[in-house]
């Protein structure tokens, strides 16, 4: 197959052509660099943290920020920021390859565990969590979240970048509709949050319109170093069985997943209405929906299991 | 043909493009790439039994 826009071999069948290696590269970076722009994803005086794994999303979107920070002239600071669970021959591998990427990027990186901030591994807590019948991931999740604004807000940072690409959008999308949880989906969409609070670092998703297999495509053809490594847990969770069923979808019909992501786009705005006041934590004063924020809540469930 | 696949290396017998090859395997082509000789190759392009062909997963591991 060939390229539609030189004579050269297509790496790629997108929905509207076929793409050769320079053509993609180039369609995929004007790509992110124009969400940027739309949602206003990035102010000239934003200091940027990257919410990093080490995995090909977080990679990319990590190299990508620096790259449009560059072209626009954006001198704020920018640094990487990861977050150490504690999975057992699993994390330590992505993280050694995050600290070596950084390093050749000329990026800080910052890392924090779940050890050091909840005085417990998610190896720890999962075997706790089982007797509670919760989820590695909704555990991982919360912690996770919490550690990545506490931090980024810690260290300076006015926006947090993350690698939530479209297919994660269009899973959590398709998520909360099926567990009819509107309220929740209003937080989401490029920029989530459904309000400014002095709470929470906004977080912004300059991949919002890539795919997994784009994002991946340009990380190899980039020559990153992006391991295969599969968390233990992932297989557990709710997500990967509606991510495998869009995955069967949109082999079937090319464009599921986009058109998922334009019909919340349009529902969006009415969404953002029903947004809940925040609060802040009795326990340890960050953001909170009630009296505990959901971090605090796990823990002090672990605690008392 | 020798595939490697999530770390893991097989051989089969396979002749034909690479969307029949996936479809053999059972693998969504929505969820890898396929490489040959370091160049990402489209549905399709045809192979020979000769061939070695690694898939890579695009899915993230959590």
């Amino acid at each position: 197959m060939q390229c539609n826009k030189c004579e050269n071999p297509a790496v790629i069948e997108l929905q509207h052509a076929p793409l050769c290696k320079t053509h993609f590269i180039n369609y995929f970076e004007t790509k992110v660099f124009k969400t940027i722009n739309k949602f206003k994803l990035i102010d000239r005086k934003d200091n940027i943290c990257v919410a990093t794994s080490g995995g090909k999303d977080s990679l990319t979107v990590l190299y990508l920020t620096k790259k449009y920070m560059q072209k626009y002239q954006i001198k704020t600071n920018i640094f990487a920021l990861a977050v150490d669970e504690g999975i057992e021959d699993y994390r330590e591998h992505t993280l050694k390859d995050l600290q070596d990427f950084c390093k050749d990027q000329n990026i800080e990186l910052k890392i924090v565990s779940n050890k050091q901030e909840f005085n417990t591994t998610l190896d720890e807590a999962y075997t706790i969590s089982k007797y509670l019948k919760k989820k590695p991931c909704n555990v991982c999740g919360v912690w996770r979240r919490y550690i990545l604004n506490k931090y980024s807000k810690k260290y300076g940072a006015t926006k947090l970048v993350t690698g939530h690409n479209l297919d994660d959008e269009a899973q959590v999308i398709i998520m909360n509709i099926f567990k009819a949880n509107t309220a929740l989906a209003g937080r989401i969409g490029p920029i989530s949050g459904t309000q400014k609070s002095e709470f929470f670092v906004q977080r912004v998703k300059p991949l919002y319109m890539c795919s997994d297999k784009e994002v991946r495509l340009y990380t190899f053809l980039k020559g990153f170093k992006v391991k295969y490594s599969e968390c233990p847990y992932s297989k557990e969770g709710y997500r990967h069985q509606i991510q495998e069923m869009l995955n069967n979808f949109e082999s079937k019909y090319k464009g599921t997943k986009q058109g998922i992501i334009n019909s919340f786009l349009d529902l969006l705005p009415n969404l953002k209405e029903q947004e809940q006041i925040i609060n802040h934590c009795e326990n340890c004063g960050e953001a909170a929906s009630s009296k505990l924020c959901n971090a605090c809540k796990i823990k002090c469930d672990l605690d008392n299991a | 043909m020798k595939i490697n696949y999530e770390n893991k290396d097989s051989t089969i017998k396979f002749t034909g493009n690479v969307k029949q090859l996936l479809k053999q395997l059972n693998i969504n082509e929505e969820t890898v790439l396929v490489i040959k000789d370091n160049q990402v190759l489209t549905t399709d392009i045809q192979l020979e039994d000769k061939d070695t062909i690694q898939i890579l997963s695009v899915i993230s591991g959590g």
